[in-house]
């Protein structure tokens, strides 16, 4: 009955009728060359006629647009949110692109040629020639201090940065701590600053010196922006201050016995808490490797 | 295993989706055909154009059924299907002065050539529900055909064309002359927005803007966050002819007819930048379908951003601008239910550490 129903579902979607990849080829071109110059000005949000497509503005429709414009029918596509594969979002964006465009996807982080995130760097190294998009919902990093994109605009083309760490100096005073969880501020090549997602502080040190190519997308605030491959990106930090990755004494996944990814905490019924894995392909890996050499 | 309940999983996805149409189709009535949306409710059909930026009144029907009477999601529809297919060119300029006028009303004076056309309108009735469409009798209904029948014999037709009530004021010097400039137009819809915006660009995004959201803030100004003070000089309903020329052809080719909804506010004078003697100034409103109070708002607004020193929100154009799309402040304000675990545990890690921080002062103290 289901099976019947979700035919009927799909037949009434009539992908047939839209375009590989679902926008029109000079959308897709034009993604691709704001892409290029995001690429050739690291961490510099470039701005782009974001289009609307089938997927709710503020859901990773950025990230969206950036993997439509450079998804070929060769490429093998990967989709998280949170690190996980079978996240309900995850699974919407990853069946719009396959329905448009009959891709092949993976959720094994080493097979993909393109990774679609939400929050997370996956904690298998990423490789060359792989491509991660990420999901931005606050492009602008000094977001934290002024609200005008007028002023902000102004204050990168100076590398006017005071205002920032003045913020973050502020926070060190009141709370002896810099207190931003995820989405923390780092500088690119010894430029922009920029913002990085709301990816945990967990994930900051795999922005630097990557050897895949990141890409950022905001589609509702039209930005895009990249780190190219190996390329220097620092959070920012004061000397007797240092930046500081999330750490959990004595965390484990309870599922596969990692301690050093990034791990979040589920709450049982009675109250007690568990940690997992947030990685969830990850996790399946190590689960699998152990069950191969217990030769189960 | 636990584990599972974090995931929610491709059949999960597909079960809420069987089950969201299959509410649709589960009550006893007939089905609601897009014919029916059409004509009885053409004022929500307008509306999801309008916020959807796309003229297509068959396509909005069926999305505001498909939406289930969801003005937000069914304008998000259209928009979303507006970016697949391919662009052809910008039409040329649409001449409001050709309007079929169905309704035209000023409040700047008692009576304007060609006369006050109040057309249908529910403004100066009682708002008090008309329980007879409970049931909605074959008798009521052609009680009600009769009346109109009666009417319409007695009644005169209606020009083609009517004169514009700003014309007038232009001619006298008392407004400033428009100033056409033959140049392109800035396409929101292809160029981001950059501050300050052109003039072209603040009229689009309005133009398109989620009819709630620019009330809310035209509203604001006309209450006091603002300086506008509006006097309606025309607000005209009909349908304009909208021609387009494409490189093949010499002439431009007629392409139909739309149903827009114009608004002029005369507002506050200023000196002027022609004359020695100061002018009234002009906001201006324009949007697909008959929708008053977003052709109103919109020309509110549209004369509130051109302060060059915003004193007040009304009036700046980022915040105006870039809050009130309804498809985008609507997907944003969504997304929270989207997971967030990743980031909240970064957080809880960040309070427990400041915690233990403290905790540690005290007992150091």
């Amino acid at each position: 009955m289901t099976e019947k129903l979700r035919s009927l579902l799909d037949s009434d979607t009539n992908c047939h009728y839209y375009n590989f990849a679902y926008l029109n080829e000079s959308a897709k071109r034009e993604i691709r060359r704001r892409t290029l110059k995001a690429v050739a000005i690291p961490g510099h949000q470039v701005p782009f006629g974001s289009r609307e497509i089938p997927i709710t503005r503020g859901w990773g429709t950025g990230g969206l647009q950036l993997t439509l414009s450079l998804i070929g029918p060769e490429d093998v596509l990967k989709v998280i949110d949170q690190g996980c594969d079978g996240s309900v979002n995850a699974v919407n964006l990853r069946r719009l692109v396959t329905l448009t465009t009959g891709c092949r996807t993976t959720t094994r982080t080493s097979d993909a040629t393109l990774i679609q995130t939400r929050h997370r760097i996956p904690e298998t190294p990423l490789t060359r020639g792989q491509i991660i998009i990420f999901q931005v919902p606050y492009p602008e990093v000094l977001r934290y201090v002024e609200p005008q994109e007028t002023v902000t605009r102004r204050m990168h083309a100076e590398g006017a940065y005071h205002r920032m760490w003045t913020f973050l100096y502020e926070n060190v005073v009141q709370w002896g701590r810099i207190t931003i969880g995820a989405r923390y501020p780092v500088r690119v090549h010894n430029r922009y600053l920029m913002d990085p997602s709301p990816i945990p502080r967990w994930d900051i040190p795999k922005l630097n010196q990557s050897p895949a190519l990141m890409l950022f997308g905001a589609g509702r605030e039209k930005r895009i922006y990249a780190v190219p491959p190996f390329t220097k990106v620092e959070p920012l930090a004061f000397k007797d201050i240092p930046f500081e990755v999330e750490h959990q004494a004595g965390a484990q996944c309870s599922r596969c016995g990692a301690t050093d990814v990034f791990l979040t905490e589920i709450l049982d019924k009675d109250g007690s808490c568990r940690w997992i894995c947030s990685d969830t392909d990850y996790c399946d890996q190590r689960l699998a490797a152990r069950e191969k050499s217990h030769g189960v | 295993m636990g584990y599972i309940a974090v995931r929610g999983g491709e059949q999960a996805i597909t079960n809420a989706e069987i089950l969201l149409h299959y509410y649709r189709i589960s009550g006893s009535s007939a089905p609601l055909t897009t014919e029916q949306i059409l004509e009885q409710l053409p004022l929500a059909v307008d509306r999801v154009m309008s916020e959807g930026a796309l003229y297509a009144p068959e396509l909005a029907a069926a999305a505001l059924k498909q939406a289930a009477g969801d003005t937000l999601e069914a304008s998000f529809l259209l928009r979303a299907h507006r970016s697949s297919v391919s662009r052809i060119g910008a039409s040329e300029i649409i001449n409001t002065e050709r309007m079929r006028v169905v309704r035209r009303i000023s409040a700047a004076f008692k009576d304007i050539p060609g006369g006050q056309v109040l057309g249908a309108t529910p403004d100066y009735t009682h708002h008090l529900i008309r329980f007879e469409l409970l049931t909605d009798e074959v008798k009521a209904r052609r009680k009600l055909t009769q009346a109109f029948e009666a009417l319409a014999q007695k009644g005169e037709p209606i020009p083609d064309t009517f004169p514009k009530v700003v014309s007038m004021l232009r001619a006298k010097g008392l407004l400033p002359q428009k100033n056409p400039k033959n140049t392109q137009p800035y396409d929101i819809t292809l160029q981001p927005l950059e501050f300050p915006a052109p003039r072209s660009a603040r009229l689009q995004v309005l133009a398109r803007a989620e009819t709630g959201g620019i009330l809310a803030l035209a509203y604001a100004n006309m209450r006091g966050y603002g300086y506008v003070h509006p006097v309606v000089g025309e607000l005209r309903v009909g349908e304009v002819p909208l021609y387009f020329k494409s490189s093949a052809e010499k002439e431009a080719v007629l392409l139909g007819w739309l149903r827009v909804t114009e608004c002029e506010v005369i507002t506050r004078m200023e000196k002027s930048k022609t004359d020695s003697r100061p002018q009234f100034t002009l906001g201006y409103g324009l949007c697909f379908g008959h929708n008053e109070i977003k052709a109103i708002s919109m020309a509110v607004l549209d004369r509130a951003l051109m302060s060059e020193e915003p004193k007040s929100p009304t009036e700046d154009q980022e915040f105006v601008l870039l809050h009130t799309d309804g498809i985008e402040a609507s997907g944003f304000c969504l997304h929270y239910k989207l997971p967030h675990y990743v980031t909240f545990q970064s957080d809880l890690e960040r309070i427990r550490k400041v915690r233990t921080v403290l905790e540690k002062e005290k007992v150091d103290d």
